[in-house]
């Protein structure tokens, strides 16, 4: 008789593939996982808590480095959460121009989150390169509207901080038929590499009503079959103007997470076609006061981020401060589910199966 | 072997170079400076983008970043250290081996940037010692490559006679 034991071993929080400082405590019966407990607040650096010692428009940048690889998406919501609370009207301009980042954003966050996955899986910064090539065309878009490449600031309550200058338009336009061939060069390199698919094909199952009882969003959960998408189910701002789909896959495993991300950016450049087609001219902000005084009362305002459903909680009881700062990150919610989909798995496995969730560990720590 | 003892003078031209030690030491450990891979934040990304195809680390010698950081000479502390990280960032730069250097990127890494608060650790200067700070937030991965220019002069000055972590005595840090 073979007596064996489970061994308990520690991963992170310097790891290069936890995406970050992310800790992950592995039981393992031999290489096979037993048990998997994430311990995160590595990260922890008390945004919120700060955030409610600020003015509303002093926390956008806190905002910036929530999730820090899509800025703009997080400004985006928090400005549609204190506009919803002060009842400020947002002119059609900016409402365009605000789609137009965050629809950029989720290319550079999805991108991104290919060209990682493939690092974890051993393709050692070959597809990163790639990805990140392309995020540097997008990051000059971003620099020449905002003046920053990733803290970008740019959405603010009431609109947005400037004006597109005049050459943006013209250079977007010249970009999206050079990203739609980039998506396709991702299909034709990597899905259909044999190696990939054995690393990812089945790996990290995730049921569908496992998934909406852990309230899984975003990518993750419409890999998983759930038609679900905030910009369709509420649309917020001018989504409801735009057509065009919600990608699904039926699967449920790494590989399908990584399709997801590749159908969903198909369906952002055709978001932005549209939008640079029919963007109006006229103001590009409501004058809002910098000491912003809010009527007492509370709003929740999310939308669809990169990475799943992104909100804010703002409560406020008349004062130019917020009573209270709260927000939804999709990271960390996405990342409760990590155990069940790594269980039964091997160690390998889970560094794969964590790079589909795709987090940021801003996101998850706040 | 030459048959006959005269060495051809033009062949001296070619084949032989004069150095001192220092000077082609610390060319080798300049080139060759491999960084630890070692991201806390936001300027973490900013750092993989300095090293990817338009801005390439690798004109520096330093594409191979190095998991262990028993193999690395240059930590990149990029990012926020918060007081619960602090002490693993602590570990791995005890763990890593002389000679090295620290470089601290971004606002949070130099002095807390603009988090001031009970989580995070104001400056990472406070646990260890920095060599080269690189203010921005993120830097730009140009502001990066100027301070580890700078790294690299530093390392330009050092000799070999009077380093800390070369010879037997002891000598002061």
């Amino acid at each position: 008789m073979l007596k064996t034991e489970t061994i308990t071993i520690n991963m992170g929080p310097q790891h290069p593939s936890t995406h970050g400082v992310f800790r992950m405590v592995l039981t393992l019966n031999g290489e096979t996982i037993v048990d998997l407990k994430p311990m995160f607040g590595y990260l922890h650096r008390g945004l919120e808590k700060t955030s409610e010692s600020r003015t509303y428009l002093q926390a956008v940048p806190f905002t910036d480095r929530l999730d820090y690889i899509c800025s703009m998406s997080n400004n985006f919501a928090y400005a549609v959460a204190v506009e919803k609370l002060a009842g400020i009207e947002v002119p059609l301009r900016a409402e365009y121009i605000r789609v137009i980042m965050a629809e950029l954003t989720r290319l550079v966050n999805h991108m991104l989150a290919v060209g990682f996955l493939f690092n974890d899986l051993g393709a050692w910064y070959t597809p990163v390169v790639y990805a990140f090539r392309e995020r540097e065309r997008i990051l000059d878009l971003f620099e020449m509207a905002s003046g920053s490449r990733m803290m970008c600031n740019y959405i603010r309550p009431g609109g947005v901080a400037a004006d597109l200058p005049a050459e943006f338009l013209p250079q977007l336009r010249k970009m999206i038929p050079h990203l739609e061939n980039f998506v396709r060069e991702i299909r034709f390199y990597l899905s259909d590499n044999e190696i990939f698919k054995a690393r990812a094909v089945g790996v990290g199952f995730l049921p569908a009503d496992m998934a909406v009882a852990y309230s899984i969003t975003g990518p993750v959960l419409r890999a998983s079959g759930v038609k679900y998408d905030v910009r369709k189910a509420e649309p917020y701002s001018i989504y409801d103007q735009f057509e065009f789909d919600v990608p699904t896959q039926v699967a449920g495993d790494v590989y399908a997470r990584y399709l997801q991300r590749l159908d969903e950016m198909d369906e952002s450049l055709k978001i932005l076609r549209q939008a640079v087609e029919r963007i109006p001219d006229g103001e590009y902000a409501t004058k809002v006061p910098s000491r912003l005084r809010p009527p007492k009362g509370e709003a929740y305002a999310r939308i669809e981020a990169p990475k799943g459903e992104l909100g804010f909680y703002l409560v406020s009881d008349g004062s130019p401060n917020p009573y209270r700062w709260r927000n939804r990150p999709p990271s960390l919610i996405n990342l409760s589910a990590l155990r069940e989909m790594c269980l039964g798995h091997k160690v390998a496995d889970v560094v794969t199966i964590l790079g589909s969730i795709d987090i940021t560990l801003a996101d998850v720590d706040r | 072997m030459f048959e006959d003892d005269a060495i051809p003078v033009e062949k001296i031209d070619r084949n032989i170079f004069l150095t001192t030690v220092d000077w082609i030491y610390n060319w080798g450990r300049q080139y060759s400076m491999w960084p630890a891979m070692f991201g806390l934040a936001c300027c973490a990304i900013e750092m993989i983008g300095a090293s990817t195809a338009r801005y390439d680390i690798a004109r520096f010698g330093m594409e191979f970043y190095r998991a262990s950081p028993r193999h690395a000479d240059l930590m990149i502390v990029a990012g926020t250290v918060t007081h619960k990280m602090a002490p693993q960032v602590k570990r791995i730069w005890d763990q890593m081996p002389e000679p090295k250097y620290c470089l601290a990127m971004g606002s949070c890494a130099i002095s807390g940037g603009i988090f001031k608060s009970y989580a995070v650790l104001q400056g990472v200067d406070e646990i260890i010692p920095v060599d080269v700070y690189v203010p921005g937030c993120p830097p730009r991965p140009e502001a990066l490559f100027d301070g580890i220019r700078k790294i690299h002069r530093m390392v330009r000055a050092q000799s070999i006679k009077t380093v800390r972590w070369y010879g037997k005595e002891k000598k002061e840090a």
